[in-house]
């Protein structure tokens, strides 16, 4: 089977804000555009499809005008390998590839999901992870849950389980009062954060939002049952079927990796560098939005535009969106500082805690090697098919050791579609990041 | 196909479901009251991420086996596999 070829002037990897505005910006120079994306419609995360509600307006209108301006759209298709300026994909079940003259990184964020005894049995999800799982229709009429983690994201997640049936017993949030009061407090100079905050707050009137608390144990034999939560310097037990629970968000900087882009460390995590222009370090590479470092919904949409004008060598066209670029980094930054994540987090694990899902590795197994390749040579840690994802972006907020070594393909691909490649099979790096 | 606007009949380890159109075969599954995969040690597991980077809510899809159902909309007459 040979792979299905596509050709265009700007191949944007990301169909979420940062890559539907960098789309609509580049196809406003004419450029012929094609966006790529693993889900079944664009949006992203944020602007996720909802089975009961549509999507928000603002994707609407940001879809409609894309269609109007003949962008292509290749949805449930995923990059897994490169060779030059060729991308490979598995595209549905089938291979493709995208020749590109300039390529736009829109690749998101994914949650942080930080180990803790209970974390796999079923019930449990991530806070984000939950939102999702409703928005795609799964069942939560009268289910009683439990939101905990870190970030404004909870308080998404917790009107969005709401609004599909669920009882919310309570968000838990690992920041103290005063982190949290402080970062209200500031939010007067981003009026539509605090109007967007003052929403979700009026629509949560009556659920208990507890700062300066975090989960501790998931409890249950074969599905959730309770979850034990540290609370005010207590212990409590809360009954719930349902634990959603995030730490916030890490860059999805895989495909970056890929190409060859310098990226940046960020704390325990890395993001793509980019210049004012949204260039990476490689000629014809740019990235925008939460690839970039984690910044909200703003700075994709900033970004992606700013790519787009930049990819279509219209550089200056974006030259009067760096005010608006400056002030939704600002506001990311102020998030970051106020809702940093607990020491306390780190020694959730067990030694019996499974760390590694795909390969069911214990805690206890990685004490008696030094982290990273040994650890996964020797117990397959991050050698499943998530590739590290979770469990290396975990590790590397626990140890703070960056993950490292990850190779194309950068997502599993069945035999059949790899085979499809023909000659040019995909390459890339594979040295230690 | 016989199908009620907008909600589609699979089957889910032989059980007859009903969902919204457009949900997730991962919502599906749950609502069957089941859950996705087993995990290298025998652990039953589901979604996690609801976004496609975790590989925990896997299933065999149609024959196809190893599919993210949380990437995969429901269609009529699908038959989801969690077990074996």
């Amino acid at each position: 089977m040979a792979e299905r070829m596509h050709r265009c002037d700007v191949a944007i990897v990301g169909a979420g804000p940062a890559g539907l505005s960098a789309a609509r910006a580049a196809a406003s120079h004419g450029a012929r555009v094609l966006v790529v994306d693993p889900q079944a419609a664009p949006g992203g995360q944020v602007w996720r499809q909802d089975v009961r509600h549509g999507a928000p307006g603002p994707a609407r209108a940001l879809r409609a005008q894309l269609a109007r301006a003949g962008v292509g759209l290749l949805l449930q298709s995923e990059v897994v390998g490169h060779s030059g300026s060729r991308l490979f994909l598995r595209s549905g079940h089938e291979a493709a590839s995208i020749d590109y003259g300039t390529l736009v990184l829109a690749t998101g964020a994914r949650e942080l999901l930080l180990p803790f005894p209970g974390w796999t049995l079923p019930g449990v999800t991530g806070a984000g992870g939950a939102q999702a799982l409703a928005k795609q229709g799964w069942p939560l009429r009268d289910k009683r849950v439990v939101v905990a983690g870190s970030g404004p994201l909870l308080l998404a997640a917790a009107a969005t389980l709401r609004r599909h049936g669920a009882r919310v017993v309570g968000i838990h949030e690992q920041a103290s009062r005063q982190a949290v009061a402080g970062f209200a407090a500031g939010l007067w100079r981003w009026p539509g954060k605090l109007l967007q905050a003052a929403r979700l707050r009026a629509a949560l009137w009556d659920v208990p939002y507890r700062t300066g608390s975090h989960v501790l144990r998931a409890l249950g034999g074969h599905a959730l049952r309770a979850v034990e939560l540290s609370l005010e310097g207590r212990v409590v037990t809360v009954d719930c079927d349902h634990l959603a629970c995030g730490f916030g968000l890490v860059p999805n900087i895989e495909l970056a990796h890929m190409l060859g882009c310098a990226l940046q460390a960020d704390g325990a995590h890395a993001h793509v560098r980019v210049d004012q222009w949204q260039c990476t370090s490689v000629p014809n590479v740019f990235a925008a939005g939460e690839a970039c470092g984690i910044g909200g919904v703003d700075c994709a949409l900033v970004e992606g535009e700013i790519a787009g004008h930049a990819a279509t060598g219209h550089g200056n066209a974006a030259g009067r969106l760096q005010a608006r670029r400056r002030r939704a980094r600002g506001f990311a930054a102020r998030l970051r500082r106020h809702f940093a994540l607990d020491p306390a987090l780190h020694a959730l694990a067990g030694p019996d805690t499974i760390v590694c899902r795909c390969e069911d590795v214990p805690m206890s197994a990685l004490a008696a090697y030094a982290p990273g390749r040994e650890a996964r040579l020797m117990t397959r840690c991050g050698m499943g098919p998530c590739q590290g994802r979770i469990c290396g972006s975990a590790l590397a907020e626990l140890g703070g050791v960056a993950r490292s070594g990850f190779r194309p393909p950068i997502f599993p691909v069945p035999l059949e579609v790899l085979a499809g490649f023909g000659d040019a099979h995909p390459a890339g790096q594979s040295q230690e990041l | 196909m016989g199908a009620v606007t907008g909600i589609v009949h699979l089957r889910v380890d032989g059980r007859q479901v009903a969902v919204v159109a457009g949900s997730s075969v991962a919502a599906a599954i749950a609502h069957a009251g089941a859950t996705a995969r087993e995990s290298v040690t025998g652990q039953r597991r589901t979604a996690l991420c609801g976004m496609g980077v975790c590989f925990e809510c896997r299933a065999t899809v149609d024959g196809r086996a190893q599919q993210r159902t949380c990437l995969l909309p429901v269609a009529e007459g699908m038959e989801v596999r969690t077990r074996g």
